[in-house]
């Protein structure tokens, strides 16, 4: 049989010496952290300047950020949805320079001098974008996960061109899952705007 | 993800300069950040070359030049593909969604890794993951594996569209190598087969770089079809795909055009089903017989048996299809 990798003296001798470590001098912290550097690769950082809903932001982020937590997690912009985090279902759907991308497959770094318009950015004031207004009034949706990144696509899909038939409109929105099913309601929304 | 600096090279020279093996070109990230967030690929810097690759679709004297960096959504709606490579376009629509057409470049495209279930499990064993853990899907789920040009190694598949009517329509891979010089590769001979390294998808030499892809004028732009069938009718990866392309003579075929998705560990042309079909009638019964030639060359794997008849049913179809494209 195995050897019991963990056993109870183990236990105790470890959080002993976890509980000598609280008391043990600076110097020897500091030196913790020197070997934890050479172990752990640290996180790189980086200063970017971006342009989203217009507004300028001057910030600095490790490079790992994506777009999709930019947005949630610093800048308060929680309209943005996340979904999958691996571009399997649209939830993360924004526009860079008026195209329809995954927020949660790009690196908020390269969307430098690029202008990002998130569903905060859709309206103007209190005035409802007319693909919202149009979810609103062909109930579009039932939870509302889905959303902000279905508005954000149907907007793309009419700009693009892709309505002239409930096919087209349905192929060039597939890049949208709803859980709630609330397709038909959708292709409505689409139907109106684009007429 | 491992974290990794960001460097933005400014020209071709500073981007393979910059390139080693721990190292990883950005192009539309659609891909490459997936597979970070998986800590499948686990670059220490990237370079993202955005700035660097053409954007441009260009006639030459032999064809046309598609640069690397084109979105696969423009070029799936520039007017010169549309006329002359149409079967470029409906490929490339087959594949993918909207948004990630938006993003994904040519390039990125060519160089997609598979979506073989044990390739994205890192607790399952893959060869094309971890070189030497063995191929998991041999003897497991085979559903979206292999029939054709597998070996024990490994059964993957290459997920892309567009490269199946690049293989058919003969293009060519240019490329930048460590010396900055320009050189191609045949499409045929871009891709590999499994062989005892499976953990390389394709011949691109190690540190190179992708510049354009160039395919060569052909008579294919009137008849052509591109079918793929999967498991739901759109946003899904190919279980079998067929680009066809016919050039006809009345209703005789002076020379056709076959190539497979879905079936192989590269973009699988099928040389065999063409040579029968040059001088033949177009017509549904010689389709037929195209089918069962493409059939007898499949070695299916246990469980993925369902792939044959598939594929012989969708040869006729995108045969038929160029008839009336
Ligand atoms: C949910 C989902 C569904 C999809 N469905 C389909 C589908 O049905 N059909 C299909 O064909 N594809 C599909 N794709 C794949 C998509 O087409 C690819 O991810 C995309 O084409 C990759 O392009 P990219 O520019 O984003 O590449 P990246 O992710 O940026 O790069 C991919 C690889 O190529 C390398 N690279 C990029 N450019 C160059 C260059 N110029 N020279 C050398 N190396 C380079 C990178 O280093 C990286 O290793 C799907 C993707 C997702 C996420
Ligand atoms: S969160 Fe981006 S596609 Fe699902
Ligand atoms: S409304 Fe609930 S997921 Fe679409």
């Amino acid at each position: 049989m195995e050897k019991q990798k963990y056993s109870r003296r183990f236990f105790l001798s470890t959080s002993a010496m976890a509980a000598t470590l609280a008391f043990i001098p600076v110097g020897v912290k500091a030196f913790y952290n020197n070997v934890k550097k050479l172990v752990i690769p640290l996180k790189e950082k980086m200063a970017i300047k971006l342009s989203i809903n217009k507004a300028k932001y001057n910030l600095t982020v490790d490079t790992r950020t994506t777009l999709l937590d930019l947005v949630r997690e610093q800048l308060d912009l929680t309209g943005t949805k996340k979904g999958c985090d691996h571009g399997q279902c649209g939830a993360c759907t924004v526009h860079v320079n008026g195209q329809r991308v995954l927020s949660c497959l790009t690196l908020a770094a390269t969307v430098q001098g690029k202008e990002v318009t998130t569903i905060e950015g859709l309206s103007q004031g209190s005035e409802l974008h007319p693909m919202q207004q149009a979810f609103i009034e062909c109930d579009g949706f039932q939870c509302g996960y889905c959303t902000p990144g279905q508005i954000m696509s149907a907007v793309g899909c009419v700009n693009e061109g892709h309505t002239h038939s409930v096919e087209e409109i349905k192929e060039f929105m597939s890049g949208n899952l709803c859980r709630c099913g609330a397709y038909n309601g959708i292709v409505q929304s689409i139907q109106k705007v684009a007429k | 993800m491992r974290p990794f600096t960001l460097q933005k090279p400014t020209t071709i020279g500073q981007a393979v300069s910059g390139k080693k093996e721990s190292a990883q070109f950005l192009a539309g990230g659609t891909n490459l950040l997936d597979l970070m967030k998986k800590h499948i690929s686990q670059p220490d810097r990237l370079l993202d070359i955005n700035s660097v690759l053409s954007e441009k679709i260009e006639s030459t004297a032999g064809g046309i030049r598609i640069g690397a960096n084109v979105r696969n959504s423009a070029a799936a709606a520039n007017e010169l593909i549309l006329s002359k490579f149409p079967l470029v376009s409906h490929a490339i629509l087959k594949g993918a969604s909207p948004q990630i057409r938006n993003m994904a470049s040519m390039a990125g495209n060519l160089l997609q890794r598979t979506r073989c279930p044990y390739f994205y499990d890192t607790s399952l064993p893959c060869n094309k993951r971890k070189a030497g853990s063995g191929c998991g899907a041999l003897k497991g789920e085979t559903r979206m594996a292999a029939i054709v040009g597998h070996n024990p190694q490994c059964v993957a598949v290459h997920p892309s569209d567009l490269c199946i009517a690049l293989s058919a329509l003969d293009a060519r891979v240019i490329i930048n190598g460590k010396d900055n010089k320009e050189t191609s590769i045949p499409f045929k001979d871009f891709h590999k087969l499994p062989g005892t390294n499976p953990e390389k998808d394709n011949n691109l030499p190690a540190n190179a770089i992708i510049t354009a892809i160039e395919i060569p004028s052909n008579p294919f732009n009137k008849n052509c079809s591109y079918l793929k069938l999967r498991d739901r009718e759109s946003y899904a990866f190919a279980l079998v795909s067929v680009a066809a392309a016919l050039q006809l003579n009345g209703n005789r075929i002076v020379e056709a055009r076959l190539a497979s998705g879905g079936v192989a560990h590269k973009p699988w042309r099928w040389y065999e089903a063409e040579k029968f079909l040059k001088g033949k009638t177009a017509d549904l019964s010689n389709f037929k017989q195209a089918a069962e030639i493409i059939a007898r060359e499949t070695h299916p794997l246990n469980g993925n048996e369902f792939k044959v008849p598939m594929l012989k049913g969708a040869i006729e179809v995108a045969l038929q299809n160029c008839l009336t494209a």
